[in-house]
């Protein structure tokens, strides 16, 4: 085993627990990541001469804590001490933190903190992204930008951007209680969540990296699951994730197509993560008597998983639930999965009819969603020149060249009506 | 990454079937189970019996024999197990250090197979593989 790998498994074990700590003594983020990664710098330089310290926590703590109060003796000179450094400057004297001592009780408390701030609504979610990767999982700027496909300086400026406003906007090292903890959890959860898709959607850039960030994002979700075990939403996402994960190797085909949800070979389904994701929704649904955005999407994927073949689908559970999350996060996306599972459960005239309210939605314009669907829907109802305006208005619209083919294969009655169908389960 | 961190006791092979763990044992092996639950890789941990009251199963000449525990031949068993999620075999390592074990015992760490990683044909045939883990 080489040493380099040795010390990149601690960092990656120690290195958020270490910003939390030090990021509630110096009450900022930007700078405690600074004085984490210079240590991380010196361990690499001193363990592979020196051999690795048999307590590689406690080492890293204490010369962080050492860096950190040079950092603040140095500035309340230079600023002249304000009460509250002068505080932490000797609680961080008084404190023994003898080097085989473990870490501090209140570890899950500074690191809940750290998860907050990083994730802080303040900041736009590509930051806050950004942010979440380097502070919370340990990601490298490099390893995000390749994950991501951007330039690495891309990857560079969004984080000194988000640690710039954190400061500016001088946001508390808190973890935020009563009404403002809904929102905060909200802003956490669609990181968590932005993290996995941007893994599972795409299908450039390479497998494994893109495996890779749906799997820190699993990893996050479900240490934020153990740091506040009673937030259903929190146990929601995570089961969402291992449900939508549990579909990785069956969605998309050897030449890199996506294979639509209907016609996927369940065989393929990973049935442990199936397993982890009912349990983990059965837990969240436990917590709460209004299952919330997270939860209901969780419920509509396993009513997926628990269908052994397509047609086994119960669409009228699925139908419900889509009704249920139109109430709680009204969306258009929603209401025209909505119309796809209500044709399933109940007929193509049904579903008109949800369709039809759309009509004129702004957020749909110049989209190719609503024509698709509205016309598979006619095309069913056997109102086949009003489908086929339909679907070219739809090819006409869709930026897919693939899309577009199915589109006008449909638009001409070639093509049988479950495949433009299931182009819509893309979007749950 | 799948890993399962084998535990394998020093002197579990001659434990009585009644053989439990110390309070204090116990505690601590929790903060190292709460440990690896915060930190989001673990996905699953039993603890087993010891094999004085376990059973072996042996198929010598095409059949089938079981033989009540212990098992004076068997030097190294099992007392259970973690399943971690990590991203490198080093990181599996370094939080097997972090396990408050006893002086003689052992941990040993082992990849899970992914049916990815298998042969085409022998991927055909574990097709249904994933259901059976269900």
């Amino acid at each position: 085993m080489s040493a380099t790998g040795e010390i990149d498994a601690v960092w990656r074990i120690e290195q958020r627990k270490l910003v939390a700590r030090l990021a509630r003594l110096l009450r900022d983020v930007g700078l405690a990541e600074e004085i984490a990664q210079d240590v991380f710098v010196l361990a690499l330089e001193c363990w592979p001469r020196e051999g690795i310290p048999s307590n590689p926590a406690g080492w890293l703590t204490q010369v962080a804590k050492n860096r950190a109060l040079d950092r603040l003796r140095r500035t309340s000179l230079i600023e002249g001490k304000h009460r509250e450094l002068a505080i932490d400057l000797a609680e961080l004297e008084c404190e023994t933190p003898g080097i085989d001592t473990t870490l501090d009780e209140d570890i899950d408390d500074d690191l809940l903190r750290l998860i907050f701030t990083a994730c802080h609504p303040v900041l736009p979610a590509e930051q806050r992204v950004a942010l979440a990767l380097r502070l919370l999982v340990g990601v490298s700027t490099p390893e995000i930008a390749r994950a991501f496909l951007v330039p690495e300086a891309t990857i560079a400026q969004r984080i000194v951007r988000a640690k710039r406003t954190l400061r500016d906007a001088a946001i508390p090292f808190e973890t935020p209680r009563g009404a403002e903890r809904r929102e905060r959890l909200g802003a956490v959860l669609e990181v968590v969540y932005l993290i996995f898709n941007e893994g599972y959607v795409a299908t450039e850039g390479s497998h494994w990296l893109r495996a890779d960030l749906c799997s820190e994002a699993l990893r996050l979700g479900r240490s934020l699951a153990a740091l506040i075990p009673g937030e259903s939403e929190v146990q929601g996402l995570v089961a969402l994730m291992e449900l939508h994960a549990s579909r990785f190797a069956a969605r998309i085909d050897k030449a890199g197509n996506p294979i639509l949800l209907l016609d996927q070979d369940r065989s393929q389904w990973d049935h442990s993560l199936i397993r982890r994701g009912l349990d983990g929704l059965n837990r969240a649904m436990v917590l709460t008597l209004t299952p919330g955005p997270y939860v209901l999407q969780a419920m509509i994927a396993a009513s997926h998983a628990r269908a052994v073949t397509a047609a086994d689908t119960n669409w009228i559970a699925i139908a419900a639930h889509y009704q249920a999350l139109a109430f709680v996060a009204p969306s258009p996306v929603v209401e025209i999965n909505r119309a796809v599972a209500v044709s399933m459960a109940f007929g193509p005239a049904q579903a008109l009819a949800v369709v039809d309210a759309l009509r004129g939605e702004p957020r749909l314009k110049g989209l190719h969603l609503l024509p698709t669907v509205r016309g598979d829907l006619l095309a069913k109802l056997g109102r086949t020149a009003e489908a086929r305006a339909e679907f070219l208005r739809a090819a006409e619209l869709t930026g897919n060249d693939r899309e577009r083919a199915v589109l006008l294969a449909r638009a001409n009655c070639s093509m049988r009506g479950s495949e433009v169908i299931s182009i819509e389960q893309r979007f749950t | 990454m799948r890993f399962m961190m084998l535990m394998i006791p020093g002197g579990y092979a001659s434990a009585a079937p009644d053989n439990m763990p110390s309070a204090e044992g116990v505690a601590a092996m929790m903060k190292y189970n709460e440990e690896l639950k915060k930190a989001g890789v673990l996905l699953a941990l039993e603890g087993l019996h010891p094999p004085a009251s376990g059973v072996r199963v042996s198929f010598k000449g095409g059949k089938p024999t079981a033989v009540d525990g212990p098992f004076a031949e068997v030097k190294e068993v099992l007392g259970g197990y973690w399943m971690i999620d990590v991203r490198s075999r080093e990181e599996a390592v370094e939080w097997a250090r972090r396990c408050p074990a006893g002086d003689s015992d052992v941990i040993e760490i082992r990849r899970v197979h992914e049916v990815s990683e298998f042969p085409q044909e022998v991927q055909k045939m574990a097709e249904d593989f994933s259901k059976l883990t269900g």
